[in-house]
């Protein structure tokens, strides 16, 4: 369990830096709209493999505020850039 | 959920959850990689919906495994109820905005049918 949790925190931290790059270099407001909902995401499963790794279940209601602030987050941006335009 | 019935204490219980969990993680490093390689935004949005959610579910079905108590499942079943109702609705947002916006879709691309489409039509 330790073993599988430490790989998988690992392959979340080389996407997460993935979607840092592009979230730094996207040419457009909607590139980085979109890296930042995927990091969320990851950071969401990052919890769910925490929580599976220790067994409490402390940190459960931080995914669904987390998940609930990304989805508005997302929403709010894609209403502004379309709205204001590029 | 296997905790309630006091299972959870299983080497088999584990073994199943860490390879959910593994595979979930495989699927959250491909939407990375998807997100930093494919050309455009909407071939990006592909990448940052799709494998990320079906990643999440497994994550959270091995998380589900472990959790004790029925407040936890509860939670879980909560996430992923949460990711499936908001992630198709904000890709949906963000790319009728990229769109509507001016941005370019990728030369590769093969139907491009918004391209014939009326704008006001389109997009009331």
């Amino acid at each position: 369990m330790i073993l599988a949790t430490n790989l998988g925190f690992i392959l979340l931290s080389i996407g997460a830096f993935f979607t840092l790059a592009r979230l730094v270099q996207g040419p457009s407001l909607a590139d980085r709209v979109v890296a930042t909902d995927l990091l969320l995401t990851l950071l969401v499963m990052g919890i769910g493999v925490l929580s599976a790794r220790t067994g409490e279940d402390t940190y459960l209601i931080v995914m669904v505020i987390v998940a609930m602030v990304g989805f508005f987050g997302t929403t709010m941006v894609a209403r502004f850039i379309e709205r204001r335009g590029a | 959920m296997i905790a309630l019935v006091g299972l959870s204490e299983l080497p088999v219980t584990s073994v199943i959850s860490a390879v959910l969990i593994v595979a979930g993680c495989l699927l959250g490093l491909l939407g990375g990689i998807g997100v930093y390689r494919l050309p455009d935004v909407f071939g990006r949005m592909h990448a940052a919906t799709k494998p990320p959610t079906l990643g999440l579910v497994l994550v959270v079905v091995g998380a589900m495994l472990k959790v004790n108590g029925l407040a936890g499942v509860t939670l879980l079943v909560l996430v992923i109820l949460l990711q499936f109702l908001t992630a198709p609705v904000g890709a949906h947002m963000v790319a009728r905005a990229a769109y509507e916006s001016g941005d370019q879709v990728d030369e590769g691309t093969v139907v491009d049918e918004l391209e014939q489409a009326d704008p006001p039509e389109m997009f009331p």
